[in-house]
């Protein structure tokens, strides 16, 4: 034995300043180019003739980011949708209806735990592809139902985030705005969810996230969205196994680039809360 | 303040209530929180003016107790009365009784989204529908009367225990109320800071406000207090004015009490 201390006795460095590594376009950068290797690994025990992974992408870049678009817009829309009627259900779960409650209570948490993917093919299979209203014919393509379906999963999340936010409020908070004569309606609208919208805030842009990943799953059912047309671009290049990697690390570099910084975004916003209400 | 009376249905002459009559009676008063009695039979009467406190051990039933009075808590049976207002009855105008009653929390308990000004303003305005530049006016003026002219822009995030406390006096007093109650107002405060509330309220009620105040200060309470009531697990023990009451106790669990805290 050494005169040192065993290392089990030193205190525990301080775990505070957890400071996580910054990515930054370098090393995204980095990221593609170690994909692109592999690929063009690959490559050169290929056919001489077949254009590079690169050029494959940089020619199908269009088209790929046209499907990332459109998966943009679908997280977009079932989040709007979803949050919409979220928003209306937490107020129920919340509210004094008692009968009320407790149906919004038993469908936000049937919504919160169903696999988003089972909610994808129930809203694919039970919504018509059309409606008609009034002697209108209202179409309802895949992408339309795509969205319900994610925003099914949203909207039991955005009840969940809002009663959550509501019951971590001090019930002071209630108690003073009564001993004011306030109503209890007022008191929510006027002094309740002002001070929660800062707290739904961090989680719901967190769910953002989520649904924007989950996305891709509409791929599943047929919805031409990145992940489809990055399988249809794959087999128009013949279907070469060392192609495969660069396309797909493509898509996930584009779902990256995008969700990353939401991420950083929602970091900040939790530590700036955080500090005191 | 008081100069501007300006009528309001929640004046006690709508009830019937006379200033001869006391303004809170407090009538063999029962709770329970599911199996736990809170309260065993509680009465006391105040006069319009007086100032009351409520002393006693932790868990006495002491902020139920006044909890009560502006029926934020519900009683199970007995009678409160303020201003000639049934509290238990069901029929209840709960708006008049909160204009009639004002509350002070110990933990203050301002909307931390609104600034000072805004905090005593919002009540008036919001739910008395009163001209907003004549409340900004009067909220100013109750600002100033607590010290605190320069805050009225600040968030309560950005003041010190006392502030906020005394913030949330003239929040309650912006609703020009008959009766003031005091819920351990300055337990959650640093000793510094508690001298500044104790004057705040030490002035309201020597311009006749009545309150009736649950607090630990015992040299306040000495001081101040009309009436000193001391409860112990939901009842009243004793009672008498405060020279009578600190100098001579007759129970023994109020001596006992005040041996502890003195």
């Amino acid at each position: 034995m050494t005169g040192r201390p065993l290392a089990v006795l030193l205190p525990v460095a301080s775990p505070a300043p957890r400071s996580f590594p910054k990515l930054t376009l370098v090393h995204c950068v980095g990221i593609v180019g170690a994909l692109a290797l592999v690929g063009g690994a690959a490559h050169a025990q290929g056919a001489p003739a077949a254009p590079s992974a690169f050029e494959v992408i940089f020619k199908w870049s269009p088209l790929l980011l046209q499907g990332f678009l459109f998966n943009v817009a679908i997280s977009l829309l079932a989040m709007t949708l979803g949050t919409v009627a979220g928003l209306a259900l937490g107020l129920a779960q919340i509210g004094t209806n008692r009968p009320l409650a407790r149906v919004a209570w038993a469908a936000t948490q049937f919504f919160r735990n169903a696999p988003w993917l089972v909610l994808l093919f129930f809203a694919m299979f039970m919504i018509p592809f059309q409606f008609r209203i009034f002697g209108y014919v209202i179409p309802f393509p895949d992408w339309v139902k795509a969205v319900i379906g994610f925003s099914l999963p949203v909207m039991a999340n955005v009840s969940e985030i809002l009663r959550g936010a509501v019951r971590s409020l001090p019930s002071g908070q209630w108690e003073a705005a009564e001993s004011l004569a306030f109503s209890r309606r007022q008191t929510l609208w006027r002094i309740i969810l002002p001070q929660c919208v800062k707290r739904m805030l961090p989680p719901w842009m967190n769910l953002y996230s989520l649904v924007t990943m989950a996305t891709v799953q509409a791929s599943i059912v047929g919805v031409s969205e990145m992940l489809t047309l990055t399988s249809e671009v794959h087999a128009a290049e013949g279907g070469r196994p060392e192609l495969l990697a660069p396309l797909y690390g493509f898509a996930m570099l584009c779902f990256f680039l995008y969700c990353y910084p939401i991420g950083r975004l929602t970091q900040r916003l939790e530590r700036r809360f955080n500090v005191k209400s | 303040m008081g100069a501007d009376a300006l009528t309001s249905p929640a004046s006690p002459a709508a009830t019937g209530w006379t200033p001869d009559q006391p303004i809170v009676s407090i009538r063999d008063v029962r709770k329970s929180f599911g199996a736990v009695e809170v309260l065993k039979g509680v009465s006391f009467d105040v006069r319009k003016g007086e100032v009351i406190c409520v002393i006693g051990p932790s868990g006495s039933g002491k902020s139920t107790l006044i909890r009560c009075v502006n029926a934020l808590v519900g009683i199970d049976s007995g009678s409160i009365t303020v201003a000639g207002r049934e509290v238990n009855d069901p029929k209840l105008d709960k708006l008049a009784l909160r204009r009639t009653v004002g509350m002070v929390f110990q933990q203050y308990n301002l909307f931390p989204h609104r600034t000072a000004l805004q905090n005593v303003m919002m009540a008036p305005v919001q739910v008395l529908k009163q001209d907003k530049r004549e409340v900004e006016a009067r909220a100013r003026a109750l600002l100033a009367k607590v010290r605190l002219s320069g805050k009225e822009d600040a968030y309560p995030g950005e003041l010190s225990g006392g502030q906020q406390q005394r913030v949330a006096i003239a929040r309650s007093l912006a609703m020009r109320p008959e009766v003031m109650l005091f819920d351990e107002v300055t337990a959650a405060l640093d000793p510094e800071t508690v001298k500044e509330v104790l004057v705040t309220i030490r002035e309201l009620a020597e311009e006749g406000m009545t309150c009736i105040l649950v607090t630990h200060e015992m040299g306040f309470a000495r001081s101040l207090a009309d009436h000193i009531y001391f409860t112990d697990r939901g009842v009243i023990v004793e009672h008498g004015p405060p020279a009578e009451f600190f100098a001579a106790p007759k129970d023994e669990r109020t001596r006992a009490f005040l041996g502890q805290i003195l």
